[in-house]
């Protein structure tokens, strides 16, 4: 029986807020043996960060272990001194954290970086410490690390800076890597580069690894040992495999649902029987399309984020844009919506030309209620000095010219309810919403002056996975009973071949590809939308949907 | 509305300088306000039987070299200085604001050229301007009011500028314009409301700012004249008895002009947790 490497015993953190005391961590108990991988997965809010961030005792100054045992090759962590743990961070212990450009001074280069993580825990000259970096830079798979040994952050991609800051991690060879969220916010085929690399570093140096994941699929795919957290308890523990085939936890049960597969519908993901697909709606011949783009081109200053895009969609219908970070898909959603100003290109909306409006002007143009956008970010895209009420009221009163209080009040609070929102939050700020209930506010004040072309520019990429569930399902809906075009902009293929009938992937300010979803994803013609099909990661419950 | 009060309570509670601070500046409005009915005599009658009497039951800070009794003239001066620096630092701050909002928000040409306005009005001694200005445009009370105002729009416009620029980009502006506002409209209706808290503390800052301005030009005889009360001309005028030992001439005057210009500087960083909305929970 090999002990241990980490073993928390009932921990339990509490924050100390205006509110009293919260807590966030309610007597977890893990244990991780050395050299095998852990997945803690998690929505917001679940705690587990917080578990983490306890274990190396990273904690903010609000932040206390009340109780419980952290021990570590049996030291007992909590009651380690601060020089204690400063040794071992970063060096027997050490974390990978979310954003890697944040988490990396940008104003040194990043081999400067690797050598003074070297220098911290290790007496090694200048030389011997250059000659490790490079090997390091090497082993994350860094092409020619010697030039890249002087490059400052900025100048390197968001998975380069996460395969440096892995590189960091692993100088000094812990024993234990904790690694928060490591790929949140890099497309789908670096997010497989970087999590390949991690599982190949922890096995070859047998490091022990906690993966902190919002995301089932991942943590499926790259651990041993999956634990489920809800509400700062560990809810469920079970090998990789078995867990969300057979899922024991009511809580697990439903985040195995609501996480989009390969073959779920909308439906699906909220538990509900399947509806047969929005029928086409009855196109007299010579029905002119709803929106038609020829040609569009969007360059900055020589670069064309956009290049020569043509697409149409047809009133109802729902259209995908797929494609990773500088695709060119966010431009082409600000075009549509007529926000920005295109270089080249026409853009005919119902038979009018509205590519050749400035967009200065645009928000006079009586056409400007019939085009509307639901953004990426919920909270960023609201007011923080307005409320619930005055966000969806705001394009009643600009677009309507609603003013009457009785009115303006009957058709916002029918807005909120179409959105799923309940009519009492209508008082509340921003800040004192849930992401999800921020989503709906965004969602009721693009419907509530009723346009016929929704453009949703990655409207649940910064949701948890059960909301993502509930706001796809309510956006299906609408557009089901108002007859709502969507333009459906994102970086998650399965999302949109859920909701939508044809399916466009960029790459780089082109059209690579495009068709009927169902077809598309089921046998892609272009390599690239192979690789990315490719890239996702995926766990199969259907035994445990089938059972 | 309740719901601010309680938060300006937590807020204070939490932060015993800032109410302190409050306190002064309320207590000065009220003086400012009732100063008529408060102070006990009149302030510019003369009693030359009566010059030069230290503090007493009857004169509880005094009475100068005209015998006119000094807490009387320190009231009556504190309706004046408030009202030059609460007029100056709403018209740069209405300016600087739109101004600078403007040029945060549009980028560009026009932003460069008012930009280097800006940089060229800095380099000159501000309070030298202002004087030069009084001096030109004639010593009257609505002049200082008009220099106090220029030498401070820079500030604003810079300020303004800074807090704009970085908020221009974020998703409820362009929600905004989605739902059918026009640049200007969004600039007016959008970022300024939510540059406020922080330009709320610019504003404190500069209140105490504006009112030692305004002191020291009166001090060395610019703006407001004789037999006016105001705290710069007291302190002038009862430079004079210093040497003889009557301290009482100066000593007050430039205690309360401290005092004001310490309770606006302090007020500064609670108000902006009192006014952002966020910091409420």
């Amino acid at each position: 029986m090999i002990p241990p490497l980490l073993q928390v015993e009932d921990l339990h953190v509490e924050f100390a807020t205006r509110r009293g005391r919260v807590q966030a961590v309610r007597g977890v108990s893990l244990d991780l043996l050395p050299g095998a991988t852990l997945g803690i997965v998690g929505e917001s809010g679940s705690g587990k960060s917080v578990t983490a961030y306890a274990v190396t005792r990273l904690l903010d100054r609000a932040g206390r272990i009340s109780s419980g045992r952290i021990l570590f090759r049996d030291q007992d962590l909590t009651r380690a001194s601060e020089g204690d743990m400063r040794a071992l961070r970063g060096g027997a212990i050490s974390m990978i954290f979310q954003n890697p450009r944040s988490a990396l001074n940008p104003i040194r280069s990043v081999g400067r970086q690797l050598m003074d993580a070297l220098g911290a825990h290790q007496d090694l000259s200048g030389r011997e410490r250059r000659d490790r970096a490079l090997d390091l830079l090497r082993d994350v798979l860094i092409r020619d690390p010697e030039r890249r040994f002087e490059a400052y952050p900025h100048e390197l991609s968001g998975g380069m800076c996460q395969r440096v800051m892995i590189a960091m991690a692993v100088a000094c060879d812990p024993a234990l890597l904790i690694a928060d969220e490591p790929t949140t916010g890099l497309d789908v085929t670096t997010q497989k580069t970087v999590m390949d690399l991690l599982a190949r570093l922890t096995a070859e140096r047998n490091m022990g690894m906690i993966l902190i994941t919002h995301d089932l699929g991942l943590a499926v795919q790259y651990c041993g040992d999956v634990a489920v957290m809800q509400e700062g308890q560990v809810v469920e523990r079970a090998p990789a495999a078995t867990l969300f085939r057979a899922p024991r936890h009511a809580y697990t049960r439903r985040l195995v649902a609501a996480s989009p597969t390969p073959r779920s519908t909308v439906q699906d993901l909220v538990g509900e029987p399947p509806r047969p697909p929005p029928p086409p709606r009855p196109q007299a011949a010579g029905t002119p399309l709803l929106l038609e783009v020829r040609d569009l081109v969007k360059r900055y200053a020589g670069f064309a984020a956009v290049d020569g895009v043509s697409f149409s969609i047809r009133p109802g219908e729902s259209l995908g844009l797929v494609g990773e970070s500088g695709s060119g898909k966010s431009t082409i959603s600000r075009l549509i919506c007529r926000l920005i100003d295109r270089s080249e290109g026409t853009i005919l909306f119902d038979g009018q030309d509205v590519g050749g409006i400035p967009a200065r002007d645009f928000h006079a143009n009586p056409l400007r209620r019939e085009i509307q956008i639901v953004f990426q970010d919920p909270h960023d895209s609201l007011n923080p000095r307005y409320n619930a009420f005055d966000c969806i009221a705001h394009p009643l009163k600009r677009m309507l010219g609603l003013r009457d209080g009785a009115k303006l009040r009957a058709r916002v609070e029918e807005c909120a309810r179409r959105a799923g929102l309940p009519t009492e939050l209508l008082t509340r700020f921003p800040h004192q919403l849930s992401g999800g209930q921020k989503a709906r506010i965004g969602i009721a004040r693009a419907i509530a002056a009723r346009p016929k072309l929704l453009v949703l520019d990655e409207p649940t990429a910064a949701l948890d996975v059960s909301v993502q569930a509930v706001i796809l399902k309510l956006l299906d809906d609408l557009r089901r009973e108002e007859g709502l075009a969507f333009l459906f902009v994102s970086h998650d293929l399965n999302v949109v071949r859920m909701m939508c009938e044809r399916t466009i992937v960029l790459q780089q300010g082109r059209i690579i590809e495009e068709g009927d979803s169902r077809a598309l994803f089921a046998a892609p013609c272009a390599d690239y939308t192979r690789e990315l099909l490719a890239a996702i990661p995926h766990f199969d419950p259907a035994p445990a949907l089938a059972g | 509305m309740s719901a601010t009060l309680r938060h300006a309570g937590w807020v204070l509670r939490g932060n015993p300088i800032t109410a302190v601070a409050a306190t002064g500046v309320l207590l000065l409005a009220v003086l400012a306000i009732f100063a008529p009915w408060i102070q006990p005599y009149d302030p510019i009658a003369s009693n030359v039987r009566n010059a030069l009497q230290p503090p007493s039951a009857a004169n509880w800070a005094g009475t100068d070299q005209l015998g006119r009794d000094i807490l009387s003239r320190l009231i009556a001066a504190t309706r004046l200085d408030l009202a030059i620096a609460i007029s100056a630092v709403s018209i740069s701050f209405a300016a600087g604001a739109v101004i600078g909002s403007l040029c945060g928000y549009a980028g560009g040409r026009m932003d460069r050229v008012v930009g280097r306005l800006v940089d060229v009005l800095m380099a000159f001694p501000l309070f030298v301007l202002a004087m030069a200005m009084v001096a030109a445009l004639g010593n009257r009370v609505e002049n200082i009011i008009i220099a106090t105002a220029f030498i401070n729009l820079p500030f604003y416009i810079r300020f303004a500028r800074a807090e704009v620029n970085v908020r221009r980009d974020a998703g409820w502006v362009e929600a905004a314009r989605a739902c059918g506002d026009s640049h200007l409209s969004v600039v007016l209706r959008f970022l300024l409301p939510n540059i406020l808290p922080a330009m709320a503390v610019q504003i404190s800052l500069n209140l105490g700012w504006a009112i030692l301005n305004a002191a020291g030009l009166s001090f060395l005889g610019l703006g407001v004249t004789a037999p006016t009360p105001e705290w710069g001309i007291m302190v002038a005028e009862g430079a004079r008895f210093i040497t003889s030992g009557q301290w009482w001439l100066v000593a007050f005057p430039g205690f309360t002009l401290m005092l004001a210009v310490l309770c606006f500087n302090l007020l500064g960083d609670g108000l902006r947790d009192i006014l952002d909305p966020r910091m409420r929970t």
